[in-house]
């Protein structure tokens, strides 16, 4: 029983469906996700199967999973340290392991060793994706793309080490924070031969049946984020995206950016202000210029007074490409954990972006923010950490082996 | 002991059946052992608990897929000098303890002989070279008859399989008497 892929548009089946029960209305998902491929655009599609927890993403692939298959409701980034001592041997034998246990879990089943299998029966859309940081890619012997480092320091960054690098990241993502709970503890326990956990990062977006699927997320500064993402399953997409060097091809980057926004003093400014600080009406996502989140911003269009409509210090302005490979692809989520001290929250962004080259597509765009956006006056950078994402792999191989084997 | 008969014995068919187990991101695939010698099994799951040193165990679900019943009388490996077939069942006192399961475990046709944590397992002591998480652990299923087996598994970290040992003979020099603290973490107790 399949589904095509509700991201990429084009067919491919990806996303499959575990239980006969769970497969009422599907033929009108189908269709709908037809519709909206012969269209090309990123319409919200409606799921009408009701119950998602049966939803399994393959983890075998040219690519990994958990970039260009559907957002999910909730994403645990975890970075860990590699012991010393720990070798390429080590590492082959590391990667072994936790590619069969995500490879288990995404299909529903306990890992091997799994002590705990009965949690592991609603992958509930599960995708687990690995990333390399420097320090594994150094050992491994293996060549370090130039633009694996972290990134050059920034005016408005604020890093905090606790949030920050790492050797080797564990990405697991679902609609289900239990299936999240189970696969991160499954993979840790796996790898603590090997590693230590150095943070942990948790994100949500809203939960899955809360809004149609596909809608643009909102931040909790309630904007709305991500408009002019590349749609997976398009050769844009694909350009951006997906590496074609060496061990890398197939694979991407991530850049991962912990974001803290200001909400307290956020809530001083008025719709208006808020609208105009980001180039987008606060409440539709159109730009200033337009009426629909869709309609492309006028940059040139001016106010009777003279001045233009979208400020040229507004973050969409700032934000826009000005060459034409400074695209990147968006998957991020919010945070909102218990604060210290005086205030009433600690919330923001776990901004993570996708781009075959960070250096060449995303630091352009981070240098332009960070000369003049005026949401600098709401956000703070407070953790930053780049990551190799190696290719997928098939089955009967491990993620990482193009670098390994 | 891993003896060089047992070497003799293995056949062209745990060749076969190394090959296609051989990674572990597809250790779902059943493993397909042909009749050569009469022993027709697929074997899923197999794994060791990864160990520095001393007791461990091998676990993983064997389907018997002939026509006849077989039985596992023996299992050896390079990664333990000494390999028995325990069963584990609940002692007086209420804790779970293992001992050597006499005649090995017959499998009916078409059923599946599962060894797991706190269940049959086959029991490796006397580990010196440790077996490192990830590791393959290739280990020789011996079956009444003469036919052999290989089956591959991947060592694994696992904190659990702690069952009290209680064998009732001779180990040579292992100390596995049930005595407080023996299971089969028994690091350093290889002496």
């Amino acid at each position: 029983m399949t589904e095509p892929d509700a991201s990429s548009g084009h067919g491919t089946t990806r996303r499959r469906l575990l239980f006969g029960g769970a497969a009422a209305g599907l033929g009108a998902a189908v269709a709908l996700t037809t519709d909206r491929a012969a269209a090309g655009q990123a319409a919200p599609v409606p799921d009408t199967t009701g119950i998602n927890g049966a939803v399994a993403h393959l983890f075998h692939g040219a690519h990994q999973s958990g970039i260009a298959t559907p957002v999910a409701s909730y994403a645990s980034f975890v970075a860990l340290d590699l012991n010393a001592g720990i070798n390429r041997e080590a590492l082959r034998r590391l990667m072994r392991v936790l590619s069969d246990d995500a490879a288990r879990l995404m299909e529903g089943r306990g890992a091997l060793a799994d002590t705990e299998p009965e949690l592991a029966t609603v992958p509930a859309g599960l995708t687990v994706t690995f990333g390399f940081g420097p320090g594994f890619v150094k050992r491994a012997d293996g060549p370090t793309p130039a633009w694996l480092a972290p990134l050059p320091a920034f005016g408005i960054d604020d890093l905090n080490e606790a949030y920050s690098d790492g050797d080797l990241l564990l990405l697991v993502s679902a609609d289900d924070q239990v299936t999240v709970a189970h696969a991160v503890r499954m993979l840790l326990k796996d790898a603590r031969s090997f590693a230590t956990l150095k943070w942990r990062q948790d994100g949500f977006r809203r939960a899955y049946g809360s809004e149609v699927s596909g809608t643009t997320m909102r931040n909790l500064f309630g904007q709305v984020d991500g408009t002019t993402n590349p749609n997976p399953g398009t050769p844009t997409f694909d350009k951006v995206v997906w590496s074609t060097d060496g061990w890398m091809a197939g694979g991407t980057s991530l850049v991962l950016r912990r974001i803290r926004l200001n909400l307290d003093t956020w809530d001083e400014v008025d719709p208006t202000g808020r609208s105009f600080s980001v180039g987008r009406d606060i409440s539709t996502g159109a730009p200033l210029t337009g009426s629909r989140e869709s309609d492309e911003p006028d940059f040139e269009a001016t106010t009777p007074a003279g001045h233009t409509v979208i400020s040229p210090v507004s973050h969409i302005a700032r934000s826009r490409p000005v060459e034409p490979h400074e695209v990147i692809f968006r998957r991020g989520y919010n945070y909102d954990v218990p604060p210290s001290g005086d205030g009433v929250s600690e919330s923001g962004l776990l901004f993570a972006s996708y781009q075959a080259d960070p250096v060449r597509q995303f630091v352009p765009i981070q240098r332009r923010l960070d000369e003049a956006d005026l949401l600098n006056t709401w956000t703070t950078p407070i953790g930053s950490a780049v990551f190799a994402i190696p290719p997928g792999c098939s089955a009967g191989g491990y993620v990482g082996e193009t670098l390994l084997a | 002991m891993f003896t060089v008969p047992t070497h003799a014995r293995l056949s062209a068919v745990a060749v076969l059946a190394a090959a296609s187990l051989a990674a572990c991101a597809s250790s779902d695939d059943a493993t397909e052992a042909g009749s050569a010698t009469n022993v027709d099994v697929a074997i899923v799951d197999a794994w060791t608990k990864a160990t520095d040193s001393g007791m461990t165990a091998t676990f993983g679900e064997i389907t018997n897929e002939g026509d006849e019943a077989i039985t596992l009388i023996a299992a050896t490996t390079d990664a333990s000098s000494m390999v028995e077939l325990h069963e584990t069942s609940m002692d007086d006192a209420g804790g779970m303890s293992m001992s050597e399961k006499d005649g090995g475990f017959t499998i009916e046709a078409g059923d599946t002989l599962v060894l797991e944590p706190g269940g049959n397992h086959i029991m490796l002591m006397g580990v010196t070279d440790p077996i490192e998480a990830g590791a393959d652990v290739p280990v020789t299923l011996e079956f009444e008859g003469g036919g052999t087996v290989e089956m591959d598994t991947v060592a694994k970290d696992y904190t659990g399989a702690n069952e009290e040992y209680v064998g009732d003979k001779d180990h040579g020099s292992m100390e596995h008497s049930g005595d407080a603290g023996s299971d089969e973490d028994h690091s350093g107790n290889d002496h």
